[in-house]
């Protein structure tokens, strides 16, 4: 058992480290392109969604996790459909990862029948099963055990699947996660944890927090192999979801990441926040941002290869209209019948 | 099994895990003291041995993991059970029954559903005391999206644990150790609808109607044969299924006799008494009620450990009588 990562937690969170252009290796430049371009339009739709919150256009609350994009993108691109992945409230990247349709989750977030969950969630109850995506909500911790529960589900039913529950720094403050780590440990459960720890729960800043800043230590606890990875770095996540992954399906128990990172919208909603936290300044963000793992990507594939700038511009204008589109089309989609509030309480009414 | 082919209540459920187990292999049972005979009565006896550790899993103390894996194993196509030898300790799993489970049709738009049973037992008296005593039905049939069964006879033991597991519904199913004495014959089983099961009536009778769940449904039939003998005839009602509740049966039969006492095992306050009168008052006209409806429930206090203060604490059947007694008074 050993931290499998050469960088520290504390390095890796010190806002000012880490703001040059990822190493590419020898990594394939075609793949990481269409990496980046699916972190492009997580992004935008993120932006989009943002802007229509500020203009009012969106009447509920959404987190954003815009900063936070190479996590999700990292980590799908090892799962299969038939695995089960689990969120929170910042769930749009996960779910916008493995495939799931930006109208769907406009419209979801929009309240309207058209939506993922059927306009019954909104933006912190998401589901697109067909694409692996089981369920997001907004209770903190609340999926990690359905995880878990789902991983043991894979297991009995001898399919190879894995599940992963996403989850923040703020959730290993539940005591559920560490009842969840340890059942899944002494049951060999092929999960996968995976602690977006983005140093902020809600206004407070992890020191404030926790005795420790790095969340992994309970995954030692637990005798969980675990990595920890700079989570604005495509190929850092990548390659240890690869690994992992690979250790969970192959019957080895779960798997634990925590990917160190840094949401540049506030808790909730458009704003920045700097003004709630304690240690969110904005000379703070701005130093983030800089670090931004998009932009990073996209250095480092110019640097490459100097012609694919021209590529990724015609990628992002693509995605923007696309966004619009979507954005367009969910905004005169129909709301939910009236009989959608009773008829989807027990599933006998809705068969 | 005892004498003349009946069988007692806790057997009725061991029968019951043994159909499903054989007959499904989506179905498996996971919670605390599954391989110990301690726990949870006859009622699970050498399951693990019959259908494998794999299948009844004995976990950590971890209430609110382990059912919140078995809510997670239901929403990915498995037919879980999730026991808890006492509903006390289950407190800590509420989020992952009230939160996650009840709500998850509903916030998914009706895709998916949290197909999971919970199995919560109540175990009382002997100076146990306020922790390790608890009937609390009521808080989970306030709660949209779950199914609340209480089975007051051997038969609905079996039956409605095969009916809550084969649900799509969280389901949660209440038995409780003062009932496991109780014996019925059991025909072989025929696998029922739980979304069609409600109140039963267990006795047909004129005066009074008489209502129950659970062990005070045990309680309103024992004081029906007492008042019996005073010629007092008595309907008694089991109620049965509590969540989502369907009042018609308890209704009509309030509107025959005109007097209602309900008894349950939970406190008075907001308590599923309450329920039960307030659906028979809101849909019957006043001049149809002979008397005021009655309820006994627990005094509003913890239950106590001393045995002096156990024998007032709760109701008896001799209650009941007297409590039927003066509304026809």
């Amino acid at each position: 058992m050993s931290l499998e990562s050469d960088l520290t937690q504390g390095l890796i969170a010190e806002s000012t480290h880490l703001d040059i252009p990822i190493n590419l290796g020898n990594s394939s430049a075609e793949i990481l392109l269409e990496q980046l371009k699916s972190m492009q339009l997580i992004r935008t739709v993120e932006n989009k969604i943002a802007e229509m919150r500020r203009v009012g256009k969106i009447g509920g609350p959404v987190h954003l996790g815009a900063g936070q994009e190479a996590i999700a993108v990292g980590i799908s691109k090892h799962l299969r459909k038939s695995d089960r992945v689990f969120s929170a409230h910042r769930s749009h990247a996960h779910l916008l990862a493995l495939g799931s349709d930006p109208r769907a989750l406009f419209a979801e977030v929009l309240g309207r029948s058209t939506g993922m969950s059927r306009g019954m969630g909104g933006s912190m109850h998401l589901w697109d099963q067909s694409n692996g995506f089981y369920g997001s909500v907004p209770i903190v911790a609340g999926t990690v055990p359905l995880a878990v529960g789902a991983g043991l589900a894979a297991k009995m039913q001898g399919t190879g699947d894995i599940a992963v529950a996403y989850f923040g720094d703020g959730a290993a403050e539940e005591g559920v996660v560490h009842e969840s780590l340890n059942l899944a440990s002494q049951l060999k459960i092929p999960v996968l944890f995976v602690c977006e720890n983005n140093l902020f729960s809600s206004h407070m800043h992890i020191s404030q927090r926790q005795p420790l800043q790095s969340v992994a230590r309970f995954a030692i606890a637990n005798e969980i192999r675990h990595i920890v990875v700079d989570g604005n770095h495509l190929l850092d996540v990548d390659r240890a979801a690869e690994r992992l992954i690979q250790s969970a399906r192959s019957g080895n128990g779960p798997v634990f990441i925590e990917a160190v990172t840094y949401r540049q919208y506030g808790h909730v909603d458009w704003r920045d926040d700097i003004d709630v936290g304690v240690n969110r300044s904005s000379e703070d963000l701005k130093v983030w941002k800089n670090r931004d793992p998009i932009t990073r990507l996209s250095d480092a594939l110019i640097a490459l290869v100097p012609t694919i700038h021209s590529v990724i511009s015609r990628q992002q204008s693509e995605i923007s209209r696309d966004v619009d589109a979507a954005w367009d089309l969910a905004e005169k989609d129909p709301f939910p019948a009236a009989n959608a509030l009773l008829d989807t309480v027990y599933s006998e009414n809705t068969k | 099994m005892i004498e003349n082919n009946q069988t007692d209540y806790g057997t009725a459920i061991r029968d019951a895990f043994a159909y499903l187990l054989e007959n499904y292999s989506d179905v498996f049972v996971i919670g605390q003291g599954l391989w110990s005979p301690w726990y949870v009565g006859n009622s699970m006896t050498n399951l693990d041995k019959e259908f494998g550790v794999d299948r009844i899993i004995d976990t950590p103390v971890s209430e609110s993991a382990c059912t919140g894996a078995a809510v997670g194993a239901a929403i990915a196509g498995m037919k879980p059970i999730v026991v808890h030898p006492r509903m006390d300790f289950m407190l800590y799993a509420m989020d992952s029954i009230v939160n996650e489970a009840a709500k998850w049709s509903s916030m998914m738009g009706g895709q998916a559903s949290a197909g999971v049973t919970v199995r919560a037992i109540i175990n009382r008296g002997g100076e146990q005391g306020a922790q390790h005593s608890q009937s609390l039905h009521s808080w989970f049939a306030h709660v949209p999206g779950l199914r609340v069964v209480m089975p007051s006879t051997a038969a609905d033991a079996r039956d409605l644990l095969i009916a809550s597991v084969l649900s799509k519904d969280p389901v949660i199913y209440i038995d409780d150790r003062w009932l496991y004495s109780q014996t019925d014959h059991l025909k072989p089983v025929s696998e029922l609808d739980l979304a069609l099961e409600g109140p039963k009536i267990r006795r047909i009778g004129s005066q009074v109607t008489l209502v129950g769940a659970g062990f005070s449904a045990k309680l309103c039939a024992e004081a029906a044969e007492l008042l019996a003998t005073d010629g007092i005839d008595v309907e008694v009602i089991d109620i049965r299924i509590l969540n989502p509740f369907n009042s018609a049966e308890i209704v009509a039969s309030v509107n025959k006799t005109g007097r209602l006492v309900v008894v349950d095992g939970g406190w008075g306050n907001s308590g599923f008494a309450a329920e039960v009168i307030a659906s028979v008052v809101e849909q019957l006209a006043p001049s149809s009620l002979k008397s005021a409806p009655q309820r006994l429930t627990l005094p509003p206090a913890p239950a106590p450990a001393s045995s002096f203060l156990e024998e007032i604490y709760y109701t008896k059947a001799s209650d009941v009588v007297a409590a039927v007694k003066a509304v026809l008074s």
